[in-house]
């Protein structure tokens, strides 16, 4: 696997948008082993909505890259039963959103096949969706649902916030025998048509390599606070921080990456450093990511825990009119305010 | 027979949305250009236009009332005029204002006036449930409204869509199904969809009536919805009834559309609903100066919805908070009892 020698983000100048970094991961593993496929609806001559499978049909036809009818059980269903055959199919939800009109495939019998069968069946199965808002898209078509899908039991579950993790993070969801739920944010992906913020446009390494799940990044180092969070909000942590830093406040932002398996040990390492726990969330507020991370610092530092606090979404379906989603999505500016609150 | 009135009528609604796609484009492409961001301009977000499936909507509402119930896809507006949605709401809806049908919450794919018992679902096929529930709710009231949910041909393979029909056939129902076939589901060509080149087949399945009307033209619709609407209104049941009509414009503003040949995009430009409509006025005796008159007066009233949405003020952020049971974030701890105290006085 070469793990120790591949070179890190800063380190290579070759720069890949997330959506070539994710579809180069692919296109290797294809490469590599013929039991990989693609299937999902508009993936091969449109390639991909949100460009996650552009150019791959030239490269390996309609029959690896299968475009599918519009009938998420099938086919999700489908993705199933050929990986419990053993083959790795990637199945492409276009939208997490639609998550409904399949849930019985992923949430009977994707997760639960492996314990239901004692282990004795496994499904090696990559299910790629694109997550999020910020473009006004309203209540059914912008949800994150990272707690929701890290809630259920059984699923593998990845965020990638750039090009970098997007790759390693691939190669790993797809040799992994476990299902995997790979949530790739549409604000990150570098699509000419919905602009990316300064960040996941990163050196992306021309050969193989994985990225282990269950490890979080810390992608800024701080004393004074911890911003824990994933996905787009990243990138608005790491601009708080850099505001936070210019009134001499230090704030240490972790990439959580994955959310099953949860780096809880990165997270609490810092806090019992920090003593200020902040936990970042597009995913609506309530039972979800931010609690769990809460609970687990709660837990695990409680002595050391002088003050939390939670950025995220409110618990209402989201807005589609401008003014109500940028009061739903959590800004920049919101971060920056809990961690002075928390700090002063 | 299709009488003049309802002729002029379906003229009138099939060229107010017409132009109302048109201008609605042009007002959703301003600041996006150009650089096409999908997130700028007046109308942001994803918009899916009609142009081209004017003569299903004006044909098939022709035959339905306000009590009637119509539910609708993404793709929904030119359904949304002939069912008598307010159009000046539905606009400031769409430009996300606070006068706009959902407040500015719902947007374009999520249109409701319950006034015309009129909703949409930007989910595929997820209207036919509850275009069932509707009819189902006429059966249980004892009256004679009927409801029809419109789909395009890409949502006849969703489970919602087949169990829809099952449930209908077998509690007899008066709901009717409209598959809006445009050829293409976003960039699937229906032959590599579906091996049943005649969607409304599916009914077959379900031992109920099945028709489909192949030129794209407002009144073969019109007679063929009369029949189907009619069934359903007499207590005779459900029916499917698939539509071909043409996707004039991408599957939303920003399509690129390189899946799709030339030679379709030019089929669909010169199969125009509209032309064909408007050959069966004079057909039926209109003068051009008429036909003139109802373009006009159709393109006036779009304008004034326009500007009148335009003019609406957005709504304040405090109103994402309402219209929805929730854990409100009044309700969350404030900010100083928010520290948790260690417990064994960590703070020095």
């Amino acid at each position: 696997m070469a793990q120790a020698e591949t070179p890190s983000a800063s380190e290579i100048d070759r720069e890949l948008t997330m959506s070539r970094a994710m579809v180069e991961a692919i296109a290797h593993e294809m490469r590599e082993d013929e039991e990989v496929f693609v299937m999902g609806e508009d993936v091969a001559d449109y390639g991909g909505i949100f460009d996650s499978t552009q150019g791959l049909l030239e490269e390996f036809g309609h029959d690896r890259i299968m475009d599918v009818p519009i009938s998420e059980t099938a086919f999700m269903g489908a993705g199933v039963g050929a990986a419990m055959q053993g083959m790795r199919p990637v199945c492409e939800l276009m939208f997490a959103d639609f998550f409904g009109v399949c849930m019985d495939q992923l949430y009977n019998n994707m997760a639960k096949t492996t314990y239901m069968s004692g282990g004795s069946v496994s499904v090696p199965m990559t299910l790629m969706t694109a997550v999020g808002g910020t473009y006004n898209d309203a209540a059914q078509h912008s949800q994150t649902l990272y707690g929701t899908f890290a809630h259920l039991p059984g699923m593998k579950v990845v965020v990638p916030s750039n090009a970098y993790d997007a790759k390693g993070l691939m190669h790993t969801a797809i040799r992994d025998n476990d299902p995997v739920v790979y949530m790739f944010h549409k604000r990150l992906m570098g699509l000419a048509w919905m602009p990316a913020p300064e960040g996941p446009k990163t050196g992306v390494p021309e050969e193989r390599y994985e990225i282990p799940f269950g490890e979080a990044d810390v992608k800024r180092e701080g004393e004074d606070a911890t911003i824990v969070t994933l996905g787009l909000h990243v990138h608005r942590a790491l601009e708080a921080a850099e505001g936070l830093a210019e009134d001499g406040i230090d704030a240490e932002v972790i990439d959580l990456r994955t959310l099953v398996p949860l780096d809880t040990e990165t997270v609490l390492e810092s806090v019992r450093k920090t003593g200020r726990l902040i936990v970042v969330d597009e995913d609506y507020h309530s039972y979800g990511v931010s609690g769990e991370l809460i609970a687990r610092a709660t837990e695990g530092a409680l002595e050391d825990l002088e003050a939390v606090d939670r950025v995220t979404a409110p618990d209402t379906p989201i807005p589609y009119s401008r003014p109500l989603e940028n009061e739903f999505q959590p800004s920049t500016d919101d971060i920056a305010a809990a961690v002075r609150s928390i700090t002063q | 027979m299709v009488g003049h009135n309802t002729l002029q009528q379906m003229y009138k609604e099939m060229v107010t949305a017409r132009y109302y796609e048109e201008r609605l484009q042009e007002e959703y492409l301003e600041g996006k250009q150009p650089a096409f961001d999908i997130s700028a301009g007046p109308i942001p977000g994803e918009l899916h236009l009609a142009a081209g499936h004017e003569a299903s909507g004006a044909g098939v509402c022709a035959h339905l009332r306000d009590s009637d119930t119509v539910t609708a896809p993404h793709r929904p507006h030119h359904v949304a005029i002939s069912k008598g949605v307010d159009l000046e709401r539905m606009t400031a809806e769409i430009f996300g204002r606070e006068t706009g049908l959902s407040k500015g919450k719902g947007g374009h794919m999520h249109l409701y006036d319950p006034e015309v018992n009129f909703a949409c679902s930007g989910i595929i096929a997820q209207g036919c449930p509850p275009a069932v529930g509707a009819a189902l709710t006429a059966k249980k009231r004892n009256t004679d409204d009927v409801a029809v949910a419109f789909l395009g041909e890409g949502a006849i393979s969703q489970g919602a869509f087949l169990e829809s029909l099952n449930l209908a056939a077998v509690q007899e129902l008066p709901v009717v199904f409209v598959i809006e076939d445009n050829d293409w589901a976003i960039s699937m060509p229906k032959e590599r969809v579906t091996d049943v080149e005649d969607g409304s087949r599916r009914a077959w399945g379900f031992d109920m009536h099945g028709e489909r009307v192949d030129a794209d033209d407002a009144v073969t619709v019109y007679e063929a919805a009369e029949d189907a609407i009619g069934r359903a209104r007499d207590g005779n049941g459900p029916s499917v009834l698939e539509v071909q009509v043409h996707r004039r414009m991408g599957h939303f503003m920003g399509d690129p559309e390189s899946y799709r040949p030339d030679e379709d995009v030019e089929r669909a430009q010169r199969r125009d609903c509209i032309t064909r409509m408007e050959t069966r006025l004079r057909e039926h005796g209109f003068e051009e100066a008429d036909l003139e008159g109802i373009r006009e007066g159709a393109h006036e009233r779009v304008d004034e919805a326009i500007e009148w949405a335009k003019d609406q003020p957005e709504p304040e952020p405090e109103a994402t908070y309402e219209d929805v049971f929730t854990n409100s974030p009044d309700d969350w701890p404030e900010r100083p009892s928010r520290e948790v105290t260690a417990t064994d006085g960590g703070e020095e």
